[in-house]
């Protein structure tokens, strides 16, 4: 057996009480850098992305704050936005109207994260927090202490992707974060003092150990889509079998039209670098246009630039590299014309 | 650390137990319950074995803590044979579910280790939609592997429940 670390568990009612508990457990004086098992407090959703982690040891908390309990943590909301707790389930997103409507993208990237179990009990919110992922770190403890560790457990060891490297490399890995990218979402973050809101594009950084710039002491409560008109969008993603693996690739696109141009446009990746990426030279490539080949092709060739990954997950680095860009070509084909999903990609 | 005192609801029974809070659902039906029937795989979320019904929803127990679970119904693959009816031996098999007997008269089970998993999605699914097509089935037991069958026996097996159900 498999057995988690021995931990004890706090199950607030709200999540202010949690955002405190973190604050009486010390969660504000913690910090990664000092390596991920040192974390003495940490949060518990669903709990598919945590537990395997625990039992990894990669993580070894002595208090978990679930949040299992937190009313209202399951809800969707339309107040002319659209409020999406951070308890709602993957299979709840995925299958709501409102979301696969109007919000195409996010139903799409919810419905292909791991499998139907996995989505029955994973978070939106826990998949926008997703622990980065490396070949070097995803590892049993009996595999890491054989190969001397890395960075994001050990600080003193160095990143193992690239021995020189001065950060880690781990790769940002969850789906719906491209998506809601594109939609232009907002997190809500509640601490012991009160809440705050941040675009999701700022939640994010290029460090595969301190990847949120969120606080270890802030709970996030909420996401919020904008209105919708006009837009379309959709997510494409690229893993090694079809169900259960993590994408090696991913990309999230929107555009808004308004009669037969491109007024507004967003492109996001995802798994190709320690951050998820508003690639904004792909969206200066398609607003004013019709959308056709040439700016297609533009928008593909700004998203293989800016696409970095290296060398830590399965696939290769060029196989990701060409990826970012079919998946790119196809994603905004189908939004020029619905009856093209799957068609070759526009000649360049 | 202390062991605390929870009733879980399993298979229709109330069943009060001490546990210690860092054990999974998966470690409590097996080592506390003696409910051996859902395995233990990868217990990383990888492979599906260990799938049980929470409130008719398919999750896993290697990654579910039962002190999360209040008073949910747990259902395992005991609880599928003679749902609702006492008994044992030949009075139990009479009520077998009918995806059990569909599973065994197409050979859906090869080694065997995947299929209490398998037998707990597809129960899902045939209470959600009762006459799945070949793609719906494909989706739902997408996340429980088999390494046997290639999974062809196992579409049949769902269908043939289906149909007689």
């Amino acid at each position: 057996m498999l057995r988690l670390p021995r931990f004890r568990i706090a199950t607030p009612r709200t999540y202010r009480e949690a955002a405190q508990l973190l604050r009486d457990n010390g969660a504000g004086e913690l910090d990664r850098t000092r390596g991920t098992p040192t974390l003495r407090v940490m949060l518990v959703a669903g709990g598919t992305d945590l537990f395997p982690n625990m039992k990894r040891r990669q993580f070894s908390p002595e208090v978990l704050v679930s949040l299992a309990r937190v009313r209202d943590a399951a809800r969707i909301h339309e107040n002319g936005k659209l409020e999406i707790s951070a308890g709602t389930t993957l299979t709840e997103v995925a299958g709501d109207q409102r979301v696969r409507d109007r919000y195409t993208a996010l139903a799409q990237a919810a419905e292909l994260v791991s499998t139907p179990q996995l989505r029955n009990m994973g978070t939106i919110g826990g998949n926008v927090c997703l622990d980065t992922r490396c070949n070097w770190y995803d590892q049993s403890l009996f595999w890491r202490t054989a190969e001397g560790f890395c960075m994001k457990t050990n600080p003193e060891v160095v990143c193992r992707v690239a021995t020189s490297s001065p950060r880690c490399l781990a790769v940002a890995s969850a789906d719906t974060v491209p998506a809601l990218l594109v939609l232009g979402a907002s997190a809500h973050l509640q601490n012991a003092e009160g809440e705050r809101e941040v675009a999701l594009a700022d939640l994010y950084r290029e460090d595969g150990i301190r990847a949120w710039a969120m606080r270890q002491d802030e709970v996030l409560t909420e996401i919020t889509l904008p209105r919708a008109e006009g837009w379309r969008s959709t997510y494409l993603k690229l893993r090694d079998r079809g169900s259960f693996d993590f994408p090696i690739a991913g990309v999230g696109a929107a555009v808004r039209w308004d009669g037969g141009t491109v007024r507004e446009a967003r492109i996001a990746v995802t798994a190709l670098g320690s951050r998820p990426l508003l690639v904004e030279a792909a969206r200066e490539a398609l607003v004013g246009t019709r959308l056709d080949d040439r700016a297609i092709g533009a928008a593909a060739d700004a998203v293989h630039k800016a696409a970095r990954p290296m060398d830590n997950t399965s696939g290769t680095i060029s196989q990701r590299k060409v990826a970012s860009r079919v998946l790119t070509e196809r994603a905004l084909v189908s939004l020029r014309d619905p009856g093209a999903w799957g068609a070759a990609p526009p000649k360049r | 650390m202390t062991k605390e005192l929870l009733t879980l609801r399993v298979n229709g029974e109330p069943r009060t137990i001490a546990v210690e809070p860092h054990h999974t659902l998966l470690e409590v039906l097996r080592e506390e319950l003696g409910l051996t029937g859902t395995k233990h795989g990868c217990e990383l979320g990888e492979c599906g074995t260990c799938t049980v019904l929470v409130d008719g929803v398919p999750v896993l127990s290697c990654l579910t803590l039962p002190a999360f679970l209040g008073d949910a119904d747990v259902r395992t693959v005991e609880g599928l044979a003679g749902a609702g009816a006492p008994g044992r031996g030949a009075e139990r098999e009479a009520t077998l579910d009918p995806l059990q007997t569909a599973f065994a008269e197409e050979g859906a089970a090869q080694c065997g280790y995947c299929t209490p998993g398998m037998l707990m999605t597809a129960r899902a699914l045939l209470d959600a939609n009762p006459r799945p097509s070949r793609a719906e089935i494909a989706q739902a037991i997408s996340g429980n592997l088999c390494r046997c069958t290639g999974y062809t026996a196992i579409y049949e097996a769902i269908e043939k429940a289906a149909a007689r159900s």
